[in-house]
């Protein structure tokens, strides 16, 4: 009897095998056109003889029936502990596609997935996202680590990407870049950089100590901002790491406090670093030794538990002090509107700017057919996201290089004076 | 005095019930859960979670065999009902009277007092939750008052109502292709189904357990008596075949997303059934489970990544061997120390040793090698004769083989001698080497099969998402696959699959039960030990064990007995 | 015990080098750093501070440990929930309590009487989660299978975390200090900051009054009978499941006044504030000798010590980079180091068998 079962057992991993391969034959030349071209483009390019316009594009078009919405997507974090950050750049493109109300005809409508702020997770979205045929583009992801994998498979299936808020180097290096993602968020490098910069030339200081805590944003713009450093000619005296659910931070400071450091940079988040900011003041050897963080403490929780310790210290991020009439007037009251507070986290303009972006390409590239089914080619949608030029958001001008960092990337520092963060740097 | 007695069970259960129906509410699940509509217009699961604790309280707030009259029944329903309502109302109340009540209760907020209140005023809509409420306890208490035969049909046509509601979102991706627009905006709502599909599922369902009650189970058992041996060997065949052909092409079925969750929950019972050897087989509680698959996943990155941390270049193929001896050959090694703890004392040393892996791998001191905080990216994708693994379709087969291959070698195992010394290991360790098992060698073949296996899920798990970060490898996983062997059935084969199933396919598929995945796996681990600790879908050894006294003899003793020969 | 595996010489080898590589490594690292001058060079006012720090953050992890070792004595279980215990007290007395006593300035004008406040309300949150976790979660399942109340009890944790998470939020919740417990004070000429002094006092009050009320009173008499043997205790009068009711409270009562000294010291609190401090003080109370309360005190200040010192001792000497983000590694690999080669703990007593 159980001999029987054994074989029927080992017979199925036999025929499992042969199904595999089996398919693979079948969906071997869609398997490899995946990477140049899209896997889903066999739903899209049912020609439509009756509308009278016909899909030339390379990777297949979108074809939007009359009546029907303009289908975009978002993938951003909107839960677990980074949900503020996501659900402020979710606002920030569903402003933008109020504001837009519709493209020729066709009203506008947000799937919106949750990328978890992990690679599972952007992995999950984006498959989800690609599984449905309707979709032209997509505004995602938070989080760089969810990024990754998105961007490969929502490249590979013929979709395009511009993320409001990855900034890891890793997703525009030209080795490992994805033929179909953009961001409008800024390259760590150059806020790495700026803060490197500021403490150098603005402030004077010529030993640096920096601590990151394993989190692949925070050690990323630790490192950047190291390398600068030295390359202007400073010196980083401690390049250390910690826990990011730490407690005991003292030793640590301690340690720190012995290489004799003019400067230190966290760049980590609210709990660890507020931590950081309060055991500050209780180490003797720091006392007068400057402290900088970045955007990941610029939030008012951040000040709520720092009361009277993050006086006076530093913080790098994307400038926000938008100067434009827009954004005070048209942009924030909607935006309260929306979320019932005030801007929670610095990506909403730069998710307002991403949607815009894919807004204006497909108002470039849909083709309207006599019956008013719209075609919307992925090439040219590609195309037309990578050659926005001059385009005036609220984040700046916006242009994209070839690979896909369309940022105009303003960073600014500032400094935390009577429990308020205010712009010191650069000078208007 | 017996009446009072009774009705003090009442009280309780609907204060216990109210109690509950505050903390779900006050914590958030209510109004987070109201985003899904079960049936469109009618109810969400925000509102099924709050009103089934009534219902609950009534149902059980009398027994039947305690001589209560139809009426008491009613009453002692009734009461229970309307205590439910109290604490909540009192929160709808404190809400007026201490308006900052948000700042400190982030989730007592406005959206919340208007699913309490109806979207009425706090008076009316008091009144409202106490009438509803009092209402559900009586339809709890009177339920029971029912014949059976009339009971289970009702409960099974609710049952499949809310279930078909509940995952109306996963039919729908299913049904989309195939279903012209027309028919699936008249069966689906936004997010639920229409009231006339619920209707409908609901005479279906209630007819069909009738029919199957009143008929169809005797006919079918009869028909199963009555056929002849090898006829039944043959539809016993027969049915293996069309499960196997079904699995086979699930993913046609289901399309690319579902296929991806299914990926997930294939690798998670990959892992499961690694852990349910150490575990269920051996009784070694394993807390660090996730190490093995954190050493899976960086061998097999490192061995294919084409990046700058690249060791040898090879592809998937080459690769996998790799990373399954790394991950059993590290089993062994972390076995080693641990050979002489038991129980408790090996559980947390384990749950060290996985948070030093995890540490390790993030810290700074080997990021020159496996990358440290940023990762490893590009990892190989699995390429068989010019054919690349790259959308989820392929990886489902690649991890449904690995899968048989675990259950295969699994249920090998537990019927061979190894698995009779690992059940006596689990029994009693002393016993068990007194009767010249050696310890050794046999919680060392545990914890090596347990750790290939999870290496396996790892390295599949690195090359399906071509990137890794040392943040996916943390405790939860650890807690995610011991949950689920549990919730499943300890040492239990298809228990493994409900429990992934159930904790990893359903919280993937819900979102909104993401929020509260962990609290309510904590929960399950609690209930599922305390009222049934055999698990969903248990395995017979183990059955037996915990119901020793209702079961006397069972045939296929000797089954077992003779393949152990 | 030597004689109980065959292949005993092998491991008993693979154990030995396991232990001496660790030695070894620990020994040159230390002389590295103290003699050879590898990365900073800390003056002894320096390694002052790290020994402080420890001792202050070892306080903490004793008082927490006191929870699991009396529990294991009584039972024989991991109280793995207990950690929860120590956040439901901190973090309910903050949100409740002193964040309005603060906002009013109260804190700050009557500092004394807010933090009895603070400490009462904590005290009373972790008993009351501790009780109820007992009642249902662990008494049902007393004569199961040692596996099974080590599940529920994991189950509990995370049950308790994200309830708290769910009622409080996920976000930090700051812990005011008043005015009067900023800065230092001058004590044997040597400078305090006034959170870790007053974190200390109450330690040692809290061990102390903790021992004499175990050996003095007759509760106390009745949970160390019920410890040692349960049916004997039933026989003799004694109450089983009250005298574990209150030692579950009692326990739960010193992670209350965990609770409150850590917001003072770290000035935060959040819903996942007790998983990582459960972990380690129960990696103190097994290295002190679980069951044992003298054991824990110890063990928890030895762990504090080596978290502390460990890393710019012994780590930086070996040249390690990031070396305080392994300070989780030196106490996991303490933990597993102590449970091979003394399972008794630094100063418990030998287990039978069936208890180890």
């Amino acid at each position: 009897m159980k001999r029987a079962t054994l074989l029927v057992l080992l017979s199925l991993l036999l025929a499992l095998f042969l199904v595999a391969c089996g398919g693979s034959e079948g969906s071997e030349s869609a398997a490899t056109e995946a990477n140049e071209s899209a896997s889903t483009s066999e739903t899209a390019v049912e020609a439509p003889a009756d509308a009278g316009a016909t899909c030339t594009d390379a990777i297949g078009c979108v074809e939007v029936a009359p009546g029907d919405p303009i289908m975009l997507a978002s993938s951003l974090v909107v839960s677990g502990p980074n949900t503020e950050l996501g659900l402020d750049s979710q606002y920030g493109v569903e402003i933008a596609i109020d504001l837009r109300g519709e493209i020729m005809g066709h009203a506008i409508e947000l799937q919106p997935e949750d990328d978890g702020c992990s690679a599972e997770g952007g992995q999950t979205s984006a498959q989800k996202i690609v599984s449905n045929p309707q979709i032209v583009a997509i505004i995602g992801t938070s989080c760089s680590g969810a990024g990754v994998p998105a961007a490969k498979i929502i490249s590979d299936a013929g979709f395009a990407m511009v993320s409001p808020s990855n900034t890891s180097p890793s997703l525009t290096d030209p080795a490992l870049h994805e033929a179909g993602y953009l961001r409008t968020a800024h390259n760590d490098k150059i806020q790495g950089a700026a803060m490197a910069e500021f403490a150098y030339n603005e402030l004077g200081v010529r030993k640096a100590a920096v601590i990151h805590d394993g989190d692949p944003y925070t050690e990323g713009l630790a490192t950047v901002f190291s390398d600068s450093f030295k390359a202007l000619g400073g010196e980083i005296v401690a390049f250390e790491a910690e826990a990011a659910d730490a407690t005991n931070v003292e030793p640590l400071l301690t340690s720190i406090a012995a290489s004799g450091p003019e400067f230190i940079y966290f760049p980590v988040f609210i709990p660890l670093g507020s931590l950081l900011t309060n055991s500050a003041a209780n180490i003797e050897g720091l006392k007068g030794v400057v402290l900088a963080g970045a955007d990941g403490i610029q939030s008012p929780s951040f000040l709520e538990n720092t009361v009277g310790t993050s006086e006076g210290m530093y913080a790098s991020g994307p400038d926000l002090s938008f100067s434009n009439a827009f954004y005070t007037d048209t942009f924030l009251p909607a935006y309260m509107e929306k979320a019932g507070t005030e801007p929670t986290a610095p990506f909403h303009a730069h998710a307002f700017d991403a949607t815009n972006m894919v807004l204006d390409a497909i108002e470039k590239v849909a083709q309207q057919g006599a019956d008013g089914t719209l075609l919307i080619g992925r090439q040219a949608l590609r195309d037309a996201l990578f050659a926005t030029s001059g385009m005036e958001g609220i984040t700046g001008t916006i242009t994209c290089d070839e690979y896909g960092d369309c940022a105009d990337p303003q960073i600014s520092v500032s400094q935390v004076q009577s429990g308020e963060f205010v712009r010191i740097w650069p000078e208007k | 005095m017996a009446q009072t007695a009774n009705f003090s069970k009442a009280v309780r259960l609907g204060l216990i019930a109210g109690i509950v129906a505050l903390s779900v509410s006050a914590i958030g699940m209510v109004q987070t859960f109201d985003v899904r509509d079960i049936i469109t217009g009618v109810l969400t699961l925000g509102q099924l979670l709050l009103f089934s604790t009534a219902l609950i309280a009534g149902y059980f707030s009398w027994q039947k065999g305690e001589g209560v009259a139809p009426v008491g029944a009613i009453l002692r329903g009734l009461v229970a009902g309307l205590l439910t309502a109290v604490p909540p109302i009192a929160l709808i109340f404190l809400t007026i009277i201490w308006p900052g009540i948000r700042n400190s209760f982030v989730n007592v907020s406005a959206d919340l007092i208007e699913i309490l209140t109806f979207g009425q005023t706090p008076v009316v809509g008091s009144l409202m939750l106490l009438v509803v409420m009092g209402v559900l306890g009586v339809i709890g208490a009177a339920f029971d008052l029912l014949p059976k035969r009339i009971q289970k049909p009702l409960f099974s046509g609710l049952l499949w109502t809310l279930v078909i509601g509940l995952l109306s979102e996963i039919l729908l991706l299913i049904l989309r292709p195939y279903t012209p627009r027309a028919v699936l905006n008249f069966l689906f709502g936004a997010k639920g189904i229409t009231p006339i599909t619920a209707v409908i599922i609901f005479i279906l369902a209630v007819g069909i357990s009738a029919w199957w009650d009143a008929q169809g189970k005797q006919a079918m058992q009869q028909r199963r008596a009555e056929m002849a041996p090898a006829k039944a060997k043959q539809l016993r065949r027969l049915n293996i075949g069309l499960g196997v052909a079904f699995v086979l092409i699930l993913p046609v079925i289901m399309g690319t997303y579902l296929t991806e969750v299914a990926d997930i929950v294939g690798t998670f019972i990959l892992m499961g059934l690694g852990l349910n050897i150490v575990v269920g087989f051996a009784g070694l509680l394993d807390l660090g489970y996730v190490a093995f698959f954190a050493i899976g996943a960086y061998v097999m990155g490192l061995l294919t990544t084409q990046g700058d941390l690249g060791v040898g270049g090879l592809s998937f193929w080459a690769a996998l061997p790799f990373s399954v001896l790394a991950a059993t050959l590290a089993g062994i090694i972390l076995g080693v120390p641990v050979l002489r703890m038991r129980g408790d004392y090996l559980a947390i040393v384990t749950l060290g040793f996985g948070e030093i892996i995890r540490v390790l791998v993030v810290s700074d001191l080997l990021k020159p090698y496996i990358g440290g905080a940023q990762g490893i990216l590009q990892i190989g994708k699995p390429e068989a004769m010019g054919f690349v693994f790259v959308q989820p379709e392929h990886y489902y087969y690649l991890i449904l083989a690995g899968c048989l291959l675990a259950v295969f070698v699994s249920w090998r195992f537990r019927d061979a001698r190894i698995g009779r010394r690992w059940m006596a290991l689990r029994e009693d360790e002393d016993v068990a080497e007194a009767m010249g098992i050696r310890l050794v060698s046999t919680k060392l073949m545990a914890f090596a099969t347990g750790a290939a296996f999870s290496g396996l899920a790892g390295a599949i798990f690195a090359s399906r998402l071509s990137s890794i970060f040392p943040h996916s490898f943390n405790l939860l996983i650890s807690i995610n696959v011991l949950s689920l062997i549990i919730v499943g059935g300890l040492g239990s084969l298809p228990g493994v699959v409900v429990g992934a199933l159930v904790l990893v396919g359903l919280p993937e598929l819900l979102r909104e039960f993401a929020e509260y995945r962990m609290l309510l796996y904590g929960a399950l681990l609690i209930v599922t030990m305390l009222l049934r600790p055999e698990g969903l879908w248990p395995s017979p050894i183990r059955r037996r064990e915990l119901h020793a006294a209702d079961i006397d003899h069972r045939p296929d003793d000797s089954e077992d007995a003779k393949s152990m020969a | 015990m030597s004689q109980r595996f065959k292949e005993i010489d092998f491991i008993g080898v693979f154990l030995w080098v396991f232990r001496a590589v660790i030695i070894v490594l620990v020994i040159y690292g230390t002389v590295a750093k103290l003699f050879l001058g590898v990365g900073n060079t800390y003056t002894v006012e320096i390694w002052v501070d790290f020994l402080i720090s420890g001792l202050s953050q070892g306080s903490l992890y004793a008082l927490i440990a006191l929870g699991y070792t009396m529990v294991y004595g009584i039972l024989f279980m991991i109280n793995f929930a207990h950690g929860e215990f120590f956040m439901s007290g901190a973090i309910t007395s903050t949100v409740l309590v002193a964040a309005y006593l603060s906002a009013s300035g109260f804190m700050d004008s009557q500092p004394v009487i807010s933090l009895l406040v603070i400490t009462a309300v904590a005290i009373t949150t972790s008993i009351s989660v501790a009780l109820l976790t007992e009642r249902i979660a662990y008494r049902p399942l007393r004569r199961a299978p040692r596996l099974v109340p080590l599940i529920t009890a994991i189950g509990a944790s995370f049950f308790w975390q994200y309830f708290f998470r769910g009622l409080f939020g996920s976000a930090l919740i700051p812990f005011p200090v008043p005015e009067a417990l900023q800065g230092r004070w001058t004590i044997l000429g040597l400078e305090f900051l006034r959170t870790r002094v007053v974190v200390m006092a109450t330690t040692i009050i809290a061990l102390v009054s903790l021992y004499l009320f175990i050996q003095r009173t007759k509760t106390g008499k009745a949970i160390r009978a019920v410890a040692e043997d349960k049916d004997v205790a039933a026989l003799m009068g004694i109450n089983v499941d009250r005298t574990v009711s209150i030692t579950f409270a009692i326990g739960a009562a010193m992670a209350g006044v965990a609770g409150v000294l850590w917001g003072l010291v770290f000035r935060q609190v959040h819903f996942y504030m007790g998983f990582v401090p459960g972990i380690k003080a129960f990696t103190a109370a097994v290295f002190g000798g679980i069951g044992s309360i003298p054991g824990a005190a110890l063990g928890g200040l030895l762990l504090g010590v080596i978290e502390a010192v460990g890393p710019p001792l012994f780590l930086e000497g070996l040249g390690i980079a990031g070396a305080h983000q392994l300070k989780d590694v030196i106490a996991f690999t303490m933990l597993v180091l102590v449970l091979i080669f003394r399972p008794q703990g630094l100063i418990g007593e030998k287990l039978a068998e069936k208890k180890a």
